[in-house]
């Protein structure tokens, strides 16, 4: 009975495998320090990977071999220095190997000058508004209509059958491929924080207090991403949507935004 | 003279009825109240939890309101921090730390009373707010403003609660410092006392360092709200992100209190079952300290994201890895204790070595977490959902069961049910790895936390989740189950386990109402301690 509900509980995760798209891992995103970031993680789950088979292999060795039941007879011995003081200086020179790539990137992250674009998001609950400095563009991003409508109770609406349910929204942020784009992030009411995967980026925005990020994509596309810091009822049902686009492309779509500065006055209000 | 004594003490048997529970200034009474209130609170909690993985079992909403399900994220997490790991490790505390030092009981006993009896009108409290307008607190247990100040009726009530579970962790933790540092055994010196003793005595002080910062904070989300001060208000000229350093000055401190004491505990029961006196206990005292030193400068690794200034980020970064030291030094004494052993595996040792694996991966996401540009990712995703859990619930919380099913014995005078306990340690094994384990996969593509819906990717891993925690869930059953049979069980020796130290192992089982009533002789003492 217990094997074959394990059995069946095996065919279901198969089945599941086969036709959704798992994501086990984090995505290397589109930009340099994404990619960078990235490469820590790998490089500390690795060494994580290597410590565990180490100490894991040898608590497995001791678990099989030092049991009573195959007539082992305890040692005695109770503390050994020279063997404290391996495993007190090996991880330090781990951590030492692991710390110097990681302070560099985190050097790099911080680095939001000379930027070509830049972008003043301000959150709300629970909304982004879009306010692109140079341009003239601003706009408010919410949640897309065919999720809002299928995300209440009792909707009616099957989630599977919604296009990137809970990830799509009315207007996207759109930004230009290979240029330089500063974040400049704020809040209108409580802590939000605007993470895209992709993009490596995830920074609180705080009433009060204008916090700075920047990015330089490397390919076009479209990415998506989530509020990540508890703003109240809603706070996950406030999707980002960043579309990557060629440099000239980002100009027409500018250039069409500022005719609609009406529209954007009249939204704002 | 000595049938006098005698005498005096047949009086001294506990009240009988009601009268026993309120006023009792008795240790083991305590320390029974206390593991039997952390116990509700665990079932309490737990049910939260599967309210909310019941919600997250499926994309779209299927039973609760966001709003709720926000609700139940703040007060699982509430009632298992203060409720459920911090009492049941002061419960394992009253019982077991006289018994082990030699001493009557613990030093200041009318004050434990009433650090006990806080406990459950803090808790009445907390839950009373489920049912006031505006519904319980729903802004994280973290409590960050400027969210916190649009709770409801709530808001006050949270505040106060929280300032009496701080008073009574205070009153308890001075009073297991005063007990440990004064009513010793003569001739147990600080370095020859139990690790479960050592950690005991460094988690006092962290919980007296921190509590007060704790209560100073939310008393000024108090005044802010209702007193129209601006510590944390911005449009008033204060700064919501100092909240979150005083928050994690307390709370980063806060999460060692609810480990420390589990490290003491798998320290006892390791060297029981392998027949092996514990490696390395001067070092590991050493490894203790160290951990609760560098926990008072690694608070601003929960903050990569508010915007620090390079320099902040790099030193919290450092200080943080720093940590992985000490603790590996922890593990590898642990397996060092079993090397070359004479091990057997009775539920205890199943559940101390589900500690050090678990605890182990535990500490692995946490050393990930630690790098901060990679913390940035995984910040706020399912990915730290998944660490503090692994290192909470096979952390903290086996550690609490390994506790219980190895002092049972001595407690009730009876051996519990052994299949049973095997069979509650696989089951919560394997549940709990199903459940948390798919986290990791889902903070890493993307599925922030604290969400009631997720979008349609993240769907497979939230239902095997979901499973496992049913599954853990109803596994604690089982634990009820070896409870209330824990009397029916053969009768126990006094020393119960082949080979355990201490001079908890030098009194009968059941352990009387007053043990030790006289220090514990010197030869008694050598033979137990050495």
């Amino acid at each position: 009975m217990l094997r074959k509900s394990f059995l069946s509980l095996l065919g279901l995760i198969w089945a599941s495998t086969a036709n959704a798209d798992w994501a086990l891992n984090m995505p290397r995103g589109i930009t340099e320090l994404s990619a960078e970031t990235y490469d820590l993680h790998m490089m500390v789950f690795w060494w994580c990977v290597a410590i565990g088979v180490v100490v894991f292999g040898v608590m497995i060795i001791s678990l099989f071999m030092h049991r009573k039941s195959k007539g082992a007879k305890p040692a005695t011995f109770s503390h050994s220095t020279s063997a404290e003081v391996i495993w007190t200086i090996v991880p330090c020179i781990i951590l030492l190997v692991m710390s110097v790539p990681a302070a560099e990137t985190m050097i790099r992250l911080e680095d939001s000058r000379d930027p070509d674009v830049s972008i003043v998001i301000t959150g709300y609950q629970w909304k982004w508004h879009y306010k692109y400095q140079d341009a003239g563009v601003a706009f408010y991003s919410s949640l897309a209509l065919p999720s809002v409508k299928a995300r209440f109770k009792e909707s009616g609406v099957d989630p599977f059958s919604v296009d990137n349910y809970l990830l799509e929204v009315d207007r996207p942020l759109v930004v230009p491929k290979g240029k330089k784009v500063r974040l400049l992030m704020t809040s209108n009411d409580v802590i939000h924080s605007w993470w895209v995967p992709d993009l490596a980026i995830k920074k609180d925005a705080i009433p009060g207090i204008i916090n700075e990020v920047w990015f330089r994509a490397t390919e076009t596309g479209t990415f998506r991403g989530q509020c990540a810091e508890l703003c109240g009822k809603d706070h996950g049902y406030m999707p980002i949507v960043v579309e990557v686009v060629e440099p000239d492309a980002y100009q027409a779509w500018v250039d069409t935004r500022q005719d609609g500065g009406a529209q954007v006055a009249q939204m704002e209000n | 003279m000595t049938t006098a004594v005698a005498d005096v003490h047949e009086h001294h048997g506990p009240e009988k009825g009601i009268r026993r529970w309120l006023f009792t200034t008795n240790h083991k009474d305590i320390g029974t109240m206390y593991l039997v209130l952390s116990l509700i609170m665990f079932f309490v909690g737990g049910s939260m939890a599967l309210v909310i993985r019941s919600e997250l079992m499926t994309p779209g909403l299927q039973f609760v309101h966001p709003e709720f399900f926000n609700q139940m994220t703040t007060m699982h997490a509430l009632i298992m921090v203060f409720g459920a790991v911090m009492p049941a490790f002061v419960g394992l505390a009253n019982w077991m730390i006289p018994m082990m030092i030699g001493a009557p009981d613990m030093a200041l006993p009318r004050m434990n009373n009433w650090s006990f009896w806080i406990l459950p009108v803090a808790f009445g409290l907390l839950a009373s707010t489920l049912f006031m307008p505006g519904g319980a607190p729903a802004s994280g247990w973290t409590m960050y403003p400027p969210l916190v100040l649009q709770t409801g009726d709530a808001f006050p009530f949270l505040i106060f609660s929280i300032h009496l579970m701080g008073l009574s962790s205070i009153m308890g933790a001075i009073n297991i410092i005063v007990t440990i540092l004064n009513m010793r055994a003569p001739d147990m010196w600080l370095l020859k006392m139990p690790m479960f003793v050592w950690t005991w005595l460094i988690t006092a002080y962290l919980l007296i360092a921190v509590m007060p910062v704790f209560a100073g904070a939310v008393t000024m989300l108090l005044t802010d709200q209702f007193f129209s001060t601006s510590f944390f208000l911005a449009a008033g000229g204060g700064d919501p992100v100092m909240f979150q350093h005083i928050f994690w000055f307390f709370g980063h401190p806060e999460v060692y209190i609810m480990i420390l004491p589990a490290f003491g505990v798998v320290s006892e029961i390791i060297p029981t079952f392998s027949r092996k006196p514990l490696f390395g206990h001067d070092s590991m005292v050493y490894a203790a300290s160290c951990i609760a030193f560098l926990s008072f400068i690694v608070w601003a690794h929960h903050m990569f994201t508010v915007g620090m200034p390079l320099s902040g980020q790099l030193f919290f970064m450092f200080a943080t890895m720093l940590i992985a030291v000490p603790t590996g030094v922890k593990v590898f004494n642990w397996i060092a204790t079993m090397w070359r052993g004479a091990m057997t595996f009775e539920t205890p040792m199943l559940f101390s070595l589900g500690f050090v694996f678990l605890f182990t991966i535990g500490g692995f996401s946490g050393l990930m977490l630690a790098i901060a540009p990679a913390d940035i990712q995984y910040h706020d995703s399912y990915f730290v959902v998944a660490h503090f859990h692994y290192v909470l619930v096979p952390g903290s919380i086996f550690a609490l069961m390994a506790g219980t099913y190895y002092w049972l014995p001595k407690w009730t005078g009876h051996m519990y049910n052994e299949t049973a306990g095997k069979l509650h340690f696989w089951m919560s094994t394997i549940f709990v790895n199903l459940t948390f384990f798919p986290m990791h996969f889902l903070g890493l593509a993307g599925m922030p936390r604290r969400i009631p819906d997720y979008s349609t990717q993240f769907a497979d891993f939230n239902w095997m989740a979901s499973v496992g925690a049913i599954g853990f869930g109803l596994s604690q059953l089982i634990f009820v189950y070896v409870l209330l049979t824990s009397k029916k069980g053969e009768k126990a020796t006094d020393r119960v386990w082949e080979a355990p130290r201490g001079l908890e192992w030098t009194v009968p089982s059941p352990a009387p109402y007053h043990t030790f009533d006289t220090p514990p002789v010197k030869r008694v003492s050598e033979e137990a301690f050495e």
